[in-house]
């Protein structure tokens, strides 16, 4: 989760992301962070983020992102 | 003949009423309602004194913002789109250089125009469309009305900073939605997909070949365009056929891997441009749609819209680039050495164009006008624009002409000339490489490489040494996240650039 947060702190330094959400439908998130997010993700946590994943579900505060990624952990 | 681009809607409007016009998926207007409302905004216009002049429409991407558009035009002036969510900086820059009478807004965007406008009169849309029509008002403005009139400004990144304002009469517009509906083959049974934003002219693809045709445009949510298995889903719920996207959109689809298990089965169209497709991406989109038309296009807002098209015809290596072909039809390619003399056979030279596409220029600034827009230097004899667009190209063995890069893109290092364009193509031709932007440092004298993609930067190097002539090979490679892009998707070569220089990279 720690690793998670500081990708994200580092995408957008102006957002507390312990707390935050609503970062798709208050339009925190732009397609090109999203893009980049994922490049991280896949990168850092040795997982591929398949296209069903990349939805506004899972993408709209660092719990769901974090949620997901143990999720495709689990799976390998 | 047809002077004015609202005998589109008239011809339409009474043909299908009924028949949804632009909808965003949640929302949308009928013909009916658009030509109303159209109408009724340009009488209140007109009541309250307008006059062949800006209306700023200020407003959110809906389709009541299309009907505002065309409710400037009945009132005998050009609209002016600012989007929602332009930077504030730079509506205060557009504001500024227009000093308009007239901003049409909606709830959104109401704050901060009621701050900016300055001396205009500020509009909601409800209070502009809700008025009475005046048909007696309407037809004498139509009247007096010349095909040569400006119906739009659209606001262009300038070299300075300060946005160029490029302004279209109806005449040009006309010319190319004729053209572009001839090649692409729109139809009544058309459904757009619109991507880009409202205030590029981009958006002119759609939004007349709608009224022209009587078919339907859905200006898909932004927010789908970080989400592609749910913009696949969107394209099938309105079963949408014909999308003209920036080439980012479709890569974006392409590039997760969604065509696999998610084909948008209605679409037969597909059109792209303002960047190069890297064929392999483009690969994946022919194999998921092999019966779909893919349509390469190319033309800079200064010739209105696209000028140029090309039908992927066959299959391409990775290594080659997609010719952006032929003019359309009306429209005249002169490639042009730098003494203004045609270029060789095989050699590169300036794209310019001629024709009535040609805009009226920029918006209050004659001085870069007559820059851009000079006398064709091949005719002596009489007054003949062309627009000298910048843009490198050739024509290849085959006489379709190849955009190779920006004129500013070409750069000398260690006494050789280079096109950084095709450092980005070799580039890109490994699989693990998105997207690349090549960069030179005069200052430093380095040539820069970055790029957003899976790929080693020391691999990358390998390979790139491995492909091109040594004095071509970058200086430094640098992976990043996502390479920064302007607000209509090309890379923003400028803002690299400047990150390289503060070591920022």
């Amino acid at each position: 989760m720690e690793q998670l947060l500081s990708v994200l702190k580092e995408l957008h330094p102006e957002v507390d992301f312990d707390t935050a959400d609503g970062l798709v439908t208050s339009g925190v998130l732009t397609s090109l962070d999203i893009i980049a997010l994922i490049a991280e993700i896949n990168a850092a946590f040795d997982v591929e983020v398949p296209a069903e994943e990349i939805i506004p579900e899972n993408f709209d505060s660092a719990k769901t992102i974090w949620a997901m990624v143990e999720r495709l952990m689990d799976e390998d | 003949m047809q002077t004015n681009v609202l005998e589109y809607l008239e011809q339409t409007a009474p043909q299908v009423p009924e028949k949804l016009a632009f909808s965003n998926g949640t929302e949308g207007m009928t013909f009916r309602e658009v030509y109303d409302q159209a109408r009724a905004i340009g009488s209140t216009l007109l009541s309250l004194g307008a006059e062949r002049e800006a209306v700023v429409v200020f407003m959110e991407k809906h389709p009541r913002t299309v009907t505002a558009f065309f409710g400037a035009v009945y009132a005998g002036c050009f609209y002016v789109p600012i989007d929602a969510e332009m930077p504030r900086f730079r509506v205060e820059l557009i504001l500024q250089q227009l000093k308009p009478r007239f901003v049409l807004c909606d709830d959104k965007t109401r704050p901060l125009a009621e701050e900016l406008k300055g001396e205009a009169r500020l509009l909601s849309y409800e209070e502009a469309a809700s008025g009475p029509i005046d048909p007696a008002a309407l037809a004498a403005v139509r009247d007096s009305a010349l095909d040569t009139d400006p119906i739009y400004i659209v606001f262009t990144s300038g070299s300075t900073g300060v946005p160029k304002g490029v302004a279209a009469c109806h005449r040009s517009v006309i010319d190319y939605i004729e053209q572009l509906s001839r090649v692409l083959g729109f139809s009544r049974e058309t459904v757009f997909g619109n991507q880009t934003p409202l205030y590029f002219d981009a958006c002119l693809k759609e939004l007349y070949p709608t009224l022209k045709f009587g078919a339907t445009t859905y200006l898909i949510p932004k927010s789908l365009f970080m989400f592609p298995v749910k913009l696949v889903e969107y394209l099938n719920e309105h079963r949408i056929n014909t999308i003209c996207w920036v080439v980012s959109a479709l890569t974006m689809i392409s590039g997760f891997k969604v065509l696999e298990k998610h084909v948008p089965q209605y679409l037969h169209t597909v059109a792209f441009g303002s960047e190069m497709f890297p064929i392999r991406q483009l690969k994946l989109w022919r194999a998921a749609l092999p019966s779909a038309r893919f349509v390469n296009l190319y033309g800079p807002t200064e010739a209105t819209g696209m000028s140029c098209w090309f039908e992927v015809d066959r299959d391409f290596s990775d290594d080659e680039i997609l010719p952006v072909g032929r003019p359309f039809r009306n429209t005249g390619v002169l490639l042009l050495d730098e003494q203004g003399r045609p270029a060789a056979p095989g050699q590169v030279g300036e794209i310019c164009l001629r024709g009535t596409c040609l805009t009226l220029g920029y918006y209050g600034d004659f001085a870069r006008t007559h820059e851009a827009f000079v006398q064709n230097p091949l005719n002596d004899k009489y007054p003949e624009l062309i627009y000298r667009t910048g843009d490198l190209g050739r024509y290849n063995e085959r006489g379709e002409l190849v955009f190779l890069s920006r004129k500013d893109n070409q750069i000398k290092h260690v006494g050789h000339r280079i096109e950084l364009g095709e450092v980005e193509v070799v580039a890109c031709m490994d699989e693990a490489v998105r997207a690349a932007c090549c960069l030179y440092d005069g200052e430093k004298k380095r040539l820069l490489l970055c790029y957003e993609g899976e790929a080693e930067p020391a691999e990358l190097a390998k390979s790139l040494r491995a492909k091109l002539p040594p004095y071509m090979a970058p200086n430094g490679i640098h992976r990043l996240e996502a390479l920064p892009r302007t607000p209509n998707g090309k890379m923003d070569r400028r803002a690299l650039l400047e990150r390289a220089r503060n070591g920022t990279l």
